[in-house]
């Protein structure tokens, strides 16, 4: 016998309190980088050891600075959940598992913050 | 309580199996990711210098054209490539498809030739445009 409630089912969350968030958001961000980081790779070799002038004018046209920002908040979330996998995978010591997963969250926000910053100021003030 | 924890059988893990294409795979797989998330630093840093000014931009682009910096950002595209090829196949098995055991060894080996192929490819149009 079923003994859950008819929104308990609906919601399928079970004991571990949260569903299908983490996978469905890897999942959407893997296929939107696959075609912004093919576009980024190239731009990245393309550009990497060029003159500054000409970096900061490739970088602030309105569709490459869009596909860089785009770019840094889909890899962002991707990478923080993926850490976040890898360290509950391995790590077993409760208080350790919880540090690395703030470090992780703290990384990944510090990193993607500094880049999207960094994106915008080169887009609006070169 | 500690005791009862302690003693609990635990799952098979990797030294149980025989070592499969797959299996490897899903290591590499990893692997890149970790290697990834840390070579963020280095694509961080070239767009912060790049937005801080000229001084500072030169320092960091110096090094990413030199030859150093530039066999790391080749593997940084083969990380990125064979992690995107991974991906693709996770994506595969999520729709249900590719369980058969032939074929995803097969694609496994498949997926190591193919980044490697498409790295070299990449670099090779990027230098003849460039």
């Amino acid at each position: 016998m079923d003994m859950r409630t008819p929104l308990g089912k609906v919601r399928g969350l079970g004991s571990a309190k949260s569903g299908t968030e983490h996978f469905w958001k890897v999942r959407t961000t893997s296929i939107a980088l696959v075609p912004l980081l093919l576009f980024y790779v190239v731009f990245l070799i393309v550009h990497a050891g060029k003159p500054y002038a000409e970096v900061v004018s490739a970088l602030s046209n309105p569709f490459v600075a869009t596909i860089n920002a785009l770019t840094i908040i889909a890899s962002i979330v991707h990478m923080k959940l993926g850490m976040e996998e890898i360290i509950q995978d391995y790590i077993h010591t409760e208080v350790t598992k919880l540090v690395l997963l703030m470090l992780n969250s703290f990384f990944s926000l510090l990193i993607g913050g500094l880049c999207l910053f960094a994106a915008l100021k080169i887009a609006f003030a070169g | 309580m500690a005791n009862m924890t302690k003693n609990r059988p635990l799952s098979p893990h990797l030294q149980i199996y025989r070592f499969t294409p797959t299996m490897a795979m899903s290591i590499v797989h990893r692997i890149t990711g970790g290697a990834l998330y840390f070579g963020t630093v280095l694509v961080a840093a070239w767009l912060i210098a790049a937005a801080s000014g000229e001084q500072a931009f030169n320092a960091v682009n110096w090094f990413f054209g030199s030859f150093v910096g530039q066999i790391i950002l080749f593997g940084y595209t083969w990380a990125i490539l064979h992690h995107m090829l991974g991906g693709l196949r996770h994506i595969m098995w999520d729709l249900g498809y590719g369980f058969e055991k032939h074929f995803s060894t097969k694609l496994a080996k498949a997926s190591v030739v193919a980044s490697v192929a498409l790295t070299v490819l990449v670099w090779a149009v990027v230098l003849i445009v460039r």
